[in-house]
């Protein structure tokens, strides 16, 4: 027991970790509640992980349950990899809210519900026939149950503010109580919002007015209720200086760090609006000054097209988007894979076909980015993992597009776009720079004669004397790049530009083994945003005494040149997907392995358990077969 | 530091050398003479000037010049250029596109280029039809036009591209035809001379599959007759004799065709071209014979900034001390150990 929890005379149940999740109306601030707990989380010492989950509706109607926005964190003294499976603390501000995520809440967790909001109006939105505050609904859960409402207006009735801008900080009020709980500072959200609020002082003044009773009200309640206080030390993280990103802000400065490594002067970033790939767009669009030029485009496909553009220029052209907007892509990418020219394109995965599921994750694109273009049309697919992980695929992505003379996807995902871990900020004089030579002698100058140990062509920009040529997207000569239709030309061009995609093998780290052995019963094999859930499965199954490694790709296309050997000794291989099987299917066909599958495509990250459960399942049949 | 004289380049110079494939007689042969006598006149470096092409006969363009070219994808050069003058706005990009290219399947991206501005020479090669892929009735065929998509002739209305572009916002839209030489080149030197976008629609004859679509303004015999060459600060006079005029009817605010000297007109009433009136360009455009001259030359000009220039001049060079570094360890930041 800590010596503050001591002189408060209540009792703090010490955690290792702790999930919490607030949930209300898309207009109530979720978002913004989740954000700030997350920072003074991040500032008390935790390690996390936050997923935040939206509509994709601006302002669904109020209180129905497909209006509901989420945010969740999983903050601990631990090694957090993941937002966590279950709830301890589910904050509700609505019915419709509670409806929703009641059902991820752990038996014995606790729900902190806005009692003033449970009016019949709202129970019947929710479709709730009975009040869940007066039946058995809630009983196998702690409940706590508070008018935050009618607590919020009270904090802020000094300020003679309207009922309606008063209960505008009810999230204000949730925050208040739930840092108490967990006995976290409230200053660097006080100071946050003044500086917020600077030009609308009333506003300012009114949610930090409600944080704080909200947070008085932990310590000072007397009601039959008992607030629970939580203890949650300080995690054991590597000594240096850390901030929270998510992947969306590694992302960008990744780019912005490749940029710099290539000692190319200017980034083009064209792209245009689609969710969930937009904000790193925004992002890009205030970072002028570090050389990038931002474009948003009249559709998907001038966006790829401006960054072709931009290239043949010599510039780094980056585009950007979601599957949908890909899919219009496609075309302009095959015309970079056949003038080969440098180029990077994120893919910041969502739920589909079509439109889909605008604002959840899926992993479904991989198929789309390794094989979806009309022809042989290789290039370069890489995936972050984590969203710090997102700076250095950022990075890889400028240098093996600058180097090899390719299109590079990166295929983030909706999950890592927005979800939030601690980051140690790397030395950036530390990292390996990668300069981009362009051509500037016209003695010899072939526009196809190629480099003969990564069979790149030369990057000759426009402006140079004496390398005048023309390229395009006609089949052209293995030398002069002249319009060529000759068949034998045209096989040696193919089996040309797969074989430059695949000496990237040779170009990137064998691959090596997350946890565990490089060998033995079973391996969990994935990609992408799903490494948290993987490692942590095979974490807990290894505890207790599974055989089972964890190997996570980062180069999907190609594949790291040592995978086939190292898949090979391993007697099962699983490969859990937010997918139907796209991995599976390509490390199946590739290495002719009998690999398994685990898919699940609910929008929703991996839940811990369920990998665990079928480790367990498959290590179990190992036994018993 | 000494300066060489750099031989004088002719036409030939900005020839490359690959063969040229459009059909003998096709209009694109005259066209790709005169810029290249344009280049010459204006001597300007081979290395700064970028040909940027769609799909198309016209996009093979770029193959036969000996500058930069790059043949893109379908409708989609100006996008393409667009990215290349963000990357370097000292090169001096020619977008070259067609009626099917620029209009129909690249519609979308020649109307952004046109409204934002940016500093491109967009040539269109309109020739009312789909060459290429072997006769189909394009965006610009006139209606009743018979093709293999249109058997019993088409029923939709035609684009004019010019008139489209100035409804678009367009600060630079000429025409001129493919076998007047001079006419050509003297409306690209000034496409050439505008910042911003050039926007000039060549009527170019298709001698394979739509021979003589123009032939009532570009036929010897009546090319004088109905080609009213507009020139800033000119009366709009036309024909061999010069003997006829447009004036404006005040009551219809449409243009008619009147005679000075007949019926009490006089030159005084003939209106006199300029370049800045934007509604005086639209209805210029709209004219087409019979009953009306076919109007060639500056429709209309009326430069502003550009895209490139206003989007470049918001990004500064790193400024002292303000680098990645500062982005990364600026925000809220912790200590541990």
């Amino acid at each position: 027991m800590s010596e503050q929890t001591a002189l408060i005379g209540k009792a703090r149940e010490v955690r290792d970790s702790v999930v919490v999740r607030f949930a209300g109306d898309s207009g109530d601030g979720m978002q913004l509640a989740g954000t700030q707990f997350t920072m003074e989380n991040a500032l008390a010492g935790s390690d996390l992980a936050t997923f935040p989950d939206y509509p994709a509706e601006i302002r669904a109607p109020a209180g129905t349950t497909y209006g509901v926005s989420s945010f969740q964190i999983h903050f601990g003294a631990v090694d957090v990899k993941t937002a966590g499976d279950e709830l301890d603390v589910l904050v509700a501000l609505n019915p419709a809210a509670l409806k929703v995520n009641l059902r991820d809440l752990r038996i014995g967790g606790t729900v902190v519900v806005d009692s003033g909001s449970f009016t019949d109006r709202n129970l019947k939105k929710a479709e709730y026939d009975e009040s869940p505050l007066e039946d058995s609904t809630l009983a196998p859960y702690q409940l706590i149950q508070l008018d935050i409402g009618q607590l919020t207006r009270n904090a802020v009735e000094h300020l003679g503010l309207s009922s309606r801008d008063a209960l505008r900080s009810r999230n204000m009020w949730a925050l208040g109580l739930l840092l108490w709980m967990f006995d976290r500072d409230k200053q660097a959200t006080v100071d946050w919002l003044r500086a917020k609020f600077k030009d609308a002082e009333s506003a300012g003044e009114a949610a930090v007015a409600t944080l704080s009773a909200g947070h008085a009200f932990g310590e000072t309640v007397e009601m039959p209720t008992k607030i629970p206080g939580y203890t949650v030390s300080r995690a054991e993280l590597e000594p240096g200086l850390y901030r929270t990103v998510s992947g969306t802000d590694a992302l960008a400065w990744g780019l912005v760090s490749g940029l710099k490594s290539s000692g190319l002067s200017r980034m083009v970033f064209a792209s245009y609006p689609i969710t969930p790939a937009s904000p790193l767009l925004h992002l890009l669009a205030r970072m002028k000054e570090l050389g990038v030029v931002t474009f948003q485009a009249e559709d998907e496909i001038a966006a790829a097209c401006a960054a072709i553009g931009a290239s043949y220029a010599g510039s780094l052209g980056v585009t950007s988007s979601s599957g949908p907007g890909i899919a219009l892509k496609t075309e302009a990418i095959g015309l970079a894979v056949a003038t080969e020219l440098p180029l990077v394109i994120v893919n910041s995965q969502r739920g589909g076909p079509s439109t889909g599921l605008p604002t959840k994750t899926e992993q479904a694109d991989l198929f789309q980015a390794v094989y979806g273009r009309n022809s042989d049309t290789p290039l370069a697919v890489i995936a972050p993992s984590t969203p710090a992980d997102c700076f250095h695929v950022g990075r890889e992505a400028v240098r093996l597009a600058t180097r090899y003379m390719t299109p590079v996807f990166v295929l983030t995902d909706a999950y890592l776009a927005n979800a939030a871990e601690p980051w140690l900020i790397p030395d950036l004089s530390t990292l390996d720079d990668f300069p981009v030579e362009l051509r500037r002698d016209p003695e010899g100058f072939q526009p196809y004669a190629r480099d003969g140990g990564t069979l790149a062509r030369p990057w000759a920009v426009p402006g140079t004397p004496g390398l005048e040529h023309r390229i395009g997207g006609i089949e052209r000569d293995s030398a002069t790049g002249n319009i060529s239709y000759d068949p034998d030309n045209h096989d040696e061009m193919t089996r040309l530009r797969a074989r430059k995609i695949a000496g990237i093998a040779d170009d990137i780290p064998e691959q090596g083994v997350e946890l565990g052995p490089a060998e033995g019963s079973l391996a969990v094999v994935g990609w992408g945003s799903t490494y948290g859930s993987l490692f942590k499965a095979v974490e807990r199954s290894r505890a207790k005494g599974l055989d089972v490694s964890h190997i996570h790709l980062r180069h999907l296309s190609p594949f790291p040149r040592n995978l086939g050997d190292l898949l090979a000794r391993f007697e099962r291989v699983l490969v859990p997907e937010l997918n139907t099987g796209q991995l599976l299917a390509m490390l199946r066909s590739t290495y002719l392995i009998p690999a398994e599958g685990l898919n699940r495509v609910a929008g929703r990250p991996f839940r811990i358990a369920d990998i665990e459960a079928a480790i367990g399942r498959l290590l179990e049949t190992e036994r018993t077969a | 530091m000494s300066h060489s004289v750099l031989p004088q380049l002719k036409p030939r110079d900005f020839a490359s050398d690959q063969e040229v494939r459009w059909c003998p007689g096709c209009g694109d042969y005259a066209i790709l003479k005169a810029i290249q006598k344009t280049l010459a006149d204006l001597e300007v470096p081979r290395e700064e000037s970028v040909f940027i092409s769609g799909i198309g006969c016209s996009s093979r363009f770029p193959y036969y010049m000996a500058t930069y070219g790059f043949h893109t994808i379908h409708g989609r050069a100006p996008a393409v250029a667009t990215g290349t003058k963000l990357a370097n706005p000292d090169l001096d990009v020619w977008v070259i596109t067609g009626d099917g290219d620029g209009l129909s399947i690249g519609g979308n991206h020649l109307v952004h280029a046109l409204r934002r501005n940016i500093d491109l020479n967009i040539i269109l090669f309109n020739n009312e039809i789909y060459g290429l892929t072997k006769g189909q009735v394009s965006p610009t065929s006139k209606r009743g036009t018979l093709s293999p998509t249109t058997p019993r002739g088409s029923v939709a209305n035609p684009i004019s591209p010019a008139t489209m572009a100035l409804g678009v916002g367009a600060r630079f839209v000429a025409r001129s035809v493919d076998i007047n030489m001079g006419h050509l080149v003297d409306v690209l030197k000034q496409a050439h001379a505008n910042r911003g976008t050039s926007f000039v629609e060549i009527f170019q004859n298709c001698i394979v599959f739509n021979d003589a679509t123009f032939g009532d303004f570009t036929d010897k015999a009546v090319a004088k007759e109905n080609q009213l060459l507009v020139e800033h600060g000119q009366p709009l006079l036309f024909g061999a004799e010069r003997d006829r005029g447009l004036r404006l009817d005040p009551a219809t605010w449409t243009l008619e065709v009147v005679r000075p000297g007949e019926n009490g007109v006089t030159e005084a009433d003939v209106l006199v071209h300029d370049e800045t009136n934007r509604m005086l360009a639209t209805m210029l455009a709209a004219l087409e014979p019979p009953g009306f001259p076919m109007a060639l030359g500056v429709l209309y000009r009326d430069p502003a900034a550009t895209f490139d220039h206003q989007v470049l001049a918001q990004v500064e060079p790193e400024s002292e001390g303000r680098g990645l570094g500062d982005l990364l360890y600026g925000g809220r930041t912790w200590k541990v150990g």
